[in-house]
């Protein structure tokens, strides 16, 4: 467990289940998963393909709507919130980092990260303003008024890190964020979320099959089958508060 | 958002460039051929606007202008002798043939009016005075007639100049300025009796009469009296107009022509801008799903489609209403194609336009409004 990791629970996941299709084609994806993740910490959710790990992200994301069980994310019951409340709370406090970044190609860099705030309701000149301030601080200078598609892969993800973070969400949530970058440029990103992740108040939650940034985790999830197998830190110690 | 959403449209040129394009291309087809189309129908109406009385007094089986059956002379007495009528005049109408001085002939529509008040005289003298057209073998001629009738002339007729008329000579003392009719024939205005010196004798010559009101009568009540005392019909200015243009658009395929040309404009209009604006759309669907993940909901989504698509709705009207003004320009300079653009035309369309626009939204909205915000987490 890092420094400021706490045992105060970020995401608190229970019998959460989810099932694709109806009838012969359905495909359970979930099957009552356990799950927690704690505040200031880097969580990581492992497994192969197929095993429900961007399912249980999507339904803690609010993404997608799940079939049983309970979620609560920093105190908010997702099982119990209407659609519009779940839009909102994503709206605030979920930030998105995307395997294949899912920057604008035809807005700059600016525009592409001050769009929560704009979602968020701050008008244009303050979202600018604040998205320029987080492009430098994510070592980006000069680089704003720039199309994403100028810039290497690398930059391109910490432009959509830039994004997930400008408007200060509490709950970071990373879609394989170094699947389409080289060992080094991946190191370098992982180094930055690790960074975003001490903050006590926040959580970071990876989706990943790249075992070359297991490293960089606080703990780890391993999941299988629609279910989680086993939770343990980086040495492979189970946690047993689990 | 919204100045991101048009950064968004304005980024994908080739699309933007496409969605403005068929717009214009609508907005052009459907406006200029709704002002031709009205322009021909104006023409059918030439002799009211030619011509100008507030009652019309025709034979009862006459269903619209340019199709009159001769009255007998006494008809105009008859007329005069209604209550509620202030004056009666007769007029004649007669489709001519002039001479031209390359030995060619070409028809013109002769017109009598009444020798002493000449109602029914042209609405606007460029040339010569209009009394002159009492001296003897006098027409004032219009300037349609000055061009077709100089053809073949080193120099065009001008006041003075002569041309034979049904085989009599016409010697020109004014030129007018008139409305196209509707044969494309141009206006030549003698008195009636020198207009009946010229065309071969029949035995009834009156064509129609014209007549005003008295004070205290209105148009409609007039008409309802003549046609009461004297079983002829009478129609007003304004229900022979109307009574004109229905008929042509009943007895022509004229309107068929047009309102397919302006049909194929609107669904041109909308599979180009729909097909265009939906590929855009699902072009930018897993950027839009990336925004729906951040928070942005339905509506957000549903007004930055809209700020797109009518923002391309606009500029391709916009630029489609000036080249059809500028044709316009052209053409009445020349004073044919016939070309009529009154403002509900450019109204008209412009709600149409509004309309395609709203439908693409609507066709890219649904595809939005139906996307999970999970789709960005696919691979």
């Amino acid at each position: 467990m890092s420094a400021t990791a706490s045992t105060q629970l970020a995401v608190h996941v229970r019998a959460v289940s989810k099932t694709f299709g109806t009838g012969e084609a359905a495909v359970p994806a979930l099957k009552g998963v356990d799950f927690n993740a704690r505040q200031g910490e880097l969580l990581m959710i492992v497994g192969p393909s197929g095993c429900g790990k961007t399912t249980l992200l999507s339904v803690i994301a609010g993404t997608l709507n799940f079939d049983g069980g309970e979620i609560d994310v920093f105190g908010s019951p997702l099982h119990r919130m209407k659609p519009r409340d779940i839009t909102e709370f994503r709206k605030s406090h979920v930030g998105f980092i995307f395997q294949q970044f899912n920057l604008i190609p035809t807005l700059s860099c600016i525009e592409n990260v001050s769009v929560p705030l704009l979602i968020n309701g701050a008008s244009r000149r303050v979202a600018e303003q604040k998205a320029e301030a987080m492009l430098d601080q994510l070592g980006l200078p000069g680089r704003g008024h720039e199309r994403p598609t100028n810039l290497s892969g690398g930059q391109q993800q910490r432009v959509a890190i830039a994004r997930a973070l400008v408007h200060e969400p509490r709950l970071v949530i990373c879609d394989e964020p170094t699947s389409a970058l080289d060992k080094d440029t991946g190191g370098h990103i992982m180094d930055l979320l690790r960074d975003v992740a001490r903050h006590p108040d926040r959580s970071v939650i990876v989706v990943t099959h790249d075992n070359r940034i297991f490293k960089y985790a606080d703990r780890l999830t391993e999941m299988e089958d629609g279910r989680v197998q086993r939770v343990h830190d980086q040495a492979g110690n189970p946690d047993l508060s689990e | 958002m919204y100045h991101l959403a048009l950064k968004m449209l304005l980024g994908d040129r080739a699309k933007y460039a496409m969605l403005v394009g068929g717009l214009t291309f609508a907005t052009m087809l459907m406006t200029q051929q709704s002002a031709v189309f009205c322009g021909i129908l104006k023409w059918t109406t030439s002799h009211m606007s030619n011509m100008r009385a507030q009652l019309w007094v025709v034979d009862r089986n006459v269903q619209q202008a340019n199709e009159l059956k001769a009255l007998r002379d006494t008809d105009v007495n008859r007329v005069r002798s209604v209550t509620g009528v202030a004056w009666a005049m007769p007029l004649y109408i007669t489709i001519q043939s002039a001479k031209l001085a390359d030995g060619n002939f070409k028809p013109i529509l002769l017109v009598g009016l009444d020798n002493t008040t000449l109602v029914g005289r042209p609405p606007v003298i460029v040339h010569g005075r209009l009394e002159d057209m009492r001296l003897p073998n006098s027409i004032i001629l219009d300037e349609l007639g000055i061009k077709r009738l100089s053809v073949g002339r080193a120099k065009p007729l001008g006041l003075g100049d002569t041309f034979e008329l049904n085989d009599k000579e016409a010697r020109i003392v004014g030129i007018c300025r008139a409305d196209r009719h509707f044969f494309g024939y141009p206006y030549a205005y003698a008195t009636y009796t020198q207009a009946l010196q010229f065309a071969p004798k029949q035995r009834k010559m009156l064509s129609l009469v014209l007549a005003e009101p008295a004070p205290g009568w209105t148009p409609e009540r007039a008409a309802k009296q003549i046609q009461a005392e004297t079983g002829m019909k009478a129609y007003t200015e304004d229900e022979l107009f109307w009574a004109t243009i229905w008929w042509h658009f009943r007895n022509t395929g004229i309107p068929i022509a047009f309102i397919s040309i302006i049909v194929l404009g609107f669904i041109v209009g909308t599979t180009i801008s729909g097909q265009t604006f939906y590929a855009f759309v699902h072009e930018n669907l897993r950027h839009l799903g990336a925004l729906k993940a951040m928070g942005a909901s339905n509506a957000l989504l549903a007004r930055m489609l809209l700020v797109q698509s009518l923002t391309v709705g606009f500029l391709g009207y916009g630029i489609g209403a000036l080249l059809v003004t500028a044709f316009g320009h052209a053409v009445l300079g020349r004073g044919e194609p016939p070309f009529m653009l009154p403002w509900q035309l450019p109204a008209m369309t412009f709600a149409i336009v509004m309309g395609i626009c709203c439908f693409s939204a609507m066709l890219g909205i649904r595809k939005v409004w139906k996307v999970e915000p999970a789709i960005v987490f696919r691979g």
